[in-house]
């Protein structure tokens, strides 16, 4: 403004300009060196959950950040190898992901929790058809039909199907007609719902989840099969992320139960709340994932 | 059988406006209804080329990866939409046909089950399958057939020239049938209002076009088999073509009607000369004889036996003669004696002469006397005229009436004009009414009227009757006989 006076002397008005810039520049160097704002954590998620519900996924960051005291960035991407591979690249710090992928990346990641599902840190995989077919009652009447998987990467909703198969000398592509991915297990839900897919394999926490919101949904399929428990996504971190760090994510999930605030967010879940979990639990996951790649190998010239 | 032409004009041109107006709206209202269906056909058209091209275009990849669950969602959209449910041209179904023509995706996936045959399970589609839209089709191919429920849109789903399938958007045909049953109702609808308007309003200006032709068409008919008065033909005037007709119809009755009165005049008056020569030649054939008679009684009274019984009878025939004598000399009437030329002293004593009889009978007597001196016609044919007249008026007319005389001129006639109240001649007497021996009363010999109407006619006058139920007037015109002095 004083620029702007016909008056105004040069010297005059190049003082208070470098007094604003000097300012400016103290400003920012005291931001750069500030020890009181942490750097924010950024966890995957994937869809082992019902990761669509942004409001809902809100409330959570924001129980987190509370109780973490920094900043949370959740990260969300189309297939579990995005955040596999984020993790293990260090762009995240932590991640909720399948027993698969962390069975596969066992050096890479460390455990931190286990959700408890029905007081158990256990779900099913459901092999399921639409609800018009009544007369399937096990993958063997699938054969050379359009299956539904949701992710390559899932244990529920891949590996225990492929597994089954593999028992049988059989792999997905060609005991089916057809196979596609969804990305996502309610999507197999929906997929095997509107006849799309005549049957597929579905995370039994999602669908049990999904009837409870959308029963209208689920109610247009059936639920064929249950697989044996195995261990449930686990929510992971990368070995770069300090102990320190580690123990407080455990902390502040495994206390999730013990307050109005987490038990509330836990309801939503549809989750009992969570344990540190052992790595064993998803030994059987391991087990499996051997013995297909095995006949895979075998398989292949 | 009724023929057309044999129908009056006052049905037969309301009948033609009549159907002109349901003609010109049952045309009109089939042909909106198909411009209205056709812009909807090629909007709807335009619409799915549009979305067909959109959803070929983003199908290329899942098709590539073949990633069928990202082509349903992909598929899936147009339908997720809210509006588009509401809207009648929704697309009933769409359906993606990979390479080999099977099913790779579609909304309906019940009914098309993936990698099915499309057309084992709607024959419809086989013209596609058969012959899939070229690759750069700049529109959809349209299979559209009678026989079909729906009908087909087809675009090319390609990547780079290759061929990665087929995207057929499958229309119902029943929104646009319930569209065009709405349209179709509506349009009759507006084209019974439209013709509840036009139809009577139509017919009313026919009728009022026929109405002057169907007036002149019955005035015409009224002219056998007597003419009519011009007074009691009623029609409508106009500058119109029907209007000058009209008035031509009008000048022409009223020429008819002249020439009638003209030829009944000719025949009334040829029957009077006729009468008049054989009455003259009648009396001077009596006359002859009469004379020698009388002459011969009259001696033999003079000279002959004075025998009272012969004198007796001879006064009788005397009598008897003398009485034809009268009879004859009234039938002749001559009007070749020159007398003195008629003036206002006249007047004085025809209203003397008649005083008696007009108080005998308490007459109201009034005279309108329009000339000043002396009229060069005779006097005493005119005083006989005239006196004649007003005792027939007096005679006429009721107890206590009214009789009244007018005499004025002009340049070359006299006209006489009596009238009296309360007498009425028919019309049909009126023709016989200057014959000899027609007697409008006991009293008179039946010759008054006779010996006027020959003197006005040796005179060459014209003597004119006019009669209505409460008046009579005879109106007298004498030429004046210009003295050469």
């Amino acid at each position: 403004m004083r620029s702007l006076l016909p008056s105004m002397k040069l010297v005059r008005l190049f003082i208070p300009l470098c007094l604003l810039l000097s300012l400016s520049a103290n400003s920012t160097a005291t931001e750069r060196t500030a020890p009181s704002t942490p750097l924010p954590l950024r966890i995957g998620l994937t869809p082992v959950f019902l990761d669509d519900q942004s409001a809902f996924l809100n409330k959570w960051r924001d129980y987190l950040q509370h109780k973490l005291a920094r900043p949370v960035i959740f990260v969300q991407r189309g297939s579990y190898r995005e955040i596999v591979d984020l993790l293990r690249d260090d762009k995240l710090e932590f991640a909720w992901l399948c027993g698969y992928p962390y069975i596969r990346n066992k050096n890479h990641f460390l455990l931190v929790a286990v959700p408890l599902y029905h007081d158990e840190p256990l779900y099913h995989s459901y092999l399921i058809v639409p609800a018009t077919d009544i007369k399937t009652s096990s993958l063997d009447n699938l054969r050379g039909k359009v299956f539904a998987f949701s992710d390559p990467d899932s244990n529920s909703g891949y590996l225990y199907t492929a597994y089954l198969l593999a028992k049988q000398g059989v792999v997905p592509a060609t005991y089916f007609s057809k196979s596609f991915y969804t990305w996502s297990h309610r999507k197999v839900v929906e997929a095997v719902a509107a006849g799309l897919a005549q049957g597929g394999s579905v995370d039994g926490y999602v669908w049990d989840t999904l009837s409870k919101i959308h029963p209208e949904l689920t109610s247009r399929t059936r639920v064929v099969t249950e697989s044996p428990k195995f261990g449930f996504p686990p929510i992971v971190a990368s070995r770069s992320v300090s102990k320190h760090d580690i123990a407080t994510m455990q902390q502040v999930l495994t206390q999730m139960a013990n307050n109005k605030e987490g038990a509330y967010l836990l309801h939503q879940f549809n989750l009992n709340g969570f344990v540190s979990g052992n790595p064993h639990l998803f030994d059987s996951i391991s087990d499996m994932y051997h013995f297909v790649d095995k006949k895979r190998a075998n398989a292949a010239p | 059988m009724l023929h057309l032409k044999h129908i009056s004009l006052g049905y037969k041109i309301p009948l033609r406006v009549a159907v002109l107006v349901i003609v010109t709206a049952s045309v009109l209202a089939p042909v909106l209804v198909y411009r209205s269906i056709g812009n909807l056909r090629d909007n709807m058209i335009g619409n799915a080329d549009s979305l067909g091209h959109v959803i070929a275009d983003t199908l290329i990849e899942p098709i590539l990866h073949e990633d069928v669950w990202r082509a349903f969602e992909i598929i899936n959209i147009p339908f997720s939409l809210p509006q588009d449910q509401n809207r009648n041209q929704g697309a009933e179904y769409i359906l993606v046909l990979d390479a080999e023509n099977k099913v790779f995706v579609s909304t309906q996936p019940q009914r098309f089950p993936i990698l099915t045959d499309p057309t084992t399970i709607e024959p419809g589609l086989l013209p596609i399958v058969a012959n899939p839209p070229e690759l750069h089709a700049p529109a959809p191919v349209i299979i559209e057939t009678r026989q079909l429920s729906s009908f087909y849109l087809a675009t090319a789903i390609q990547s780079d020239g290759v061929r990665l399938g087929t995207l057929i958007v499958s229309y119902s045909k029943e929104p646009f049938e319930k569209r065009f049953y709405s349209l179709t109702q509506s349009a009759i609808l507006i084209t019974l209002l439209v013709l509840a308007v036009l139809l009577p309003l139509g017919v009313y200006w026919a009728k009022k076009m026929a109405a002057p032709l169907l007036q002149l068409s019955e005035s015409m008919n009224r002219i056998t088999p007597n003419i009519p008065e011009p007074t009691e033909i009623e029609l409508e005037e106009s500058n119109d073509e029907i209007g000058q007709l009209a008035k031509s119809f009008k000048t022409m009755l009223a020429e008819l009607k002249g020439k009638e009165q003209l030829q009944q005049q000719i025949i009334v008056s040829d029957r009077l000369a006729a009468i008049g020569r054989l009455t003259a030649g009648v009396a001077h054939e009596i006359n002859n004889p009469l004379g020698g008679m009388l002459n011969a009684i009259s001696t033999y009274k003079r000279h002959g036996v004075q025998d009272p019984l012969t004198l007796k009878t001879l006064s009788i025939l005397e009598r008897g003669l003398q009485q034809i004598k009268e009879t004859v000399a009234a039938l002749l009437v001559e009007t070749k004696s020159q007398t003195r030329p008629f003036d206002l002293n006249d007047v004085t004593d025809i209203c003397t002469l008649v005083q008696a009889d007009l108080s005998g009978k308490q007459v109201s007597f009034t005279c309108d006397i329009d000339i000043v001196n002396t009229q060069p016609v005779s006097s005493t044919l005119v005083r006989q005229i005239i006196i004649n007249l007003l005792l027939n008026a007096i005679h006429a007319t009721q107890w206590q009436g009214c009789v009244h005389l007018h005499i004025w001129r002009d340049s070359s006639y006299l006209f006489i004009e009596v009238l009296n109240d309360c007498s009425y001649i028919p019309k049909e007497k009126i023709s016989y009414l200057f014959e000899p021996f027609t007697s409008l009363n006991q009293s008179g010999n039946g010759l008054g009227l006779w010996v006027i109407y020959q003197i006005v006619q040796q005179l060459g006058g014209v003597i004119t009757v006019q009669s209505e139920p409460d008046e009579t007037r005879f109106i007298i015109q004498l030429p004046l006989q210009e003295t050469h002095e």
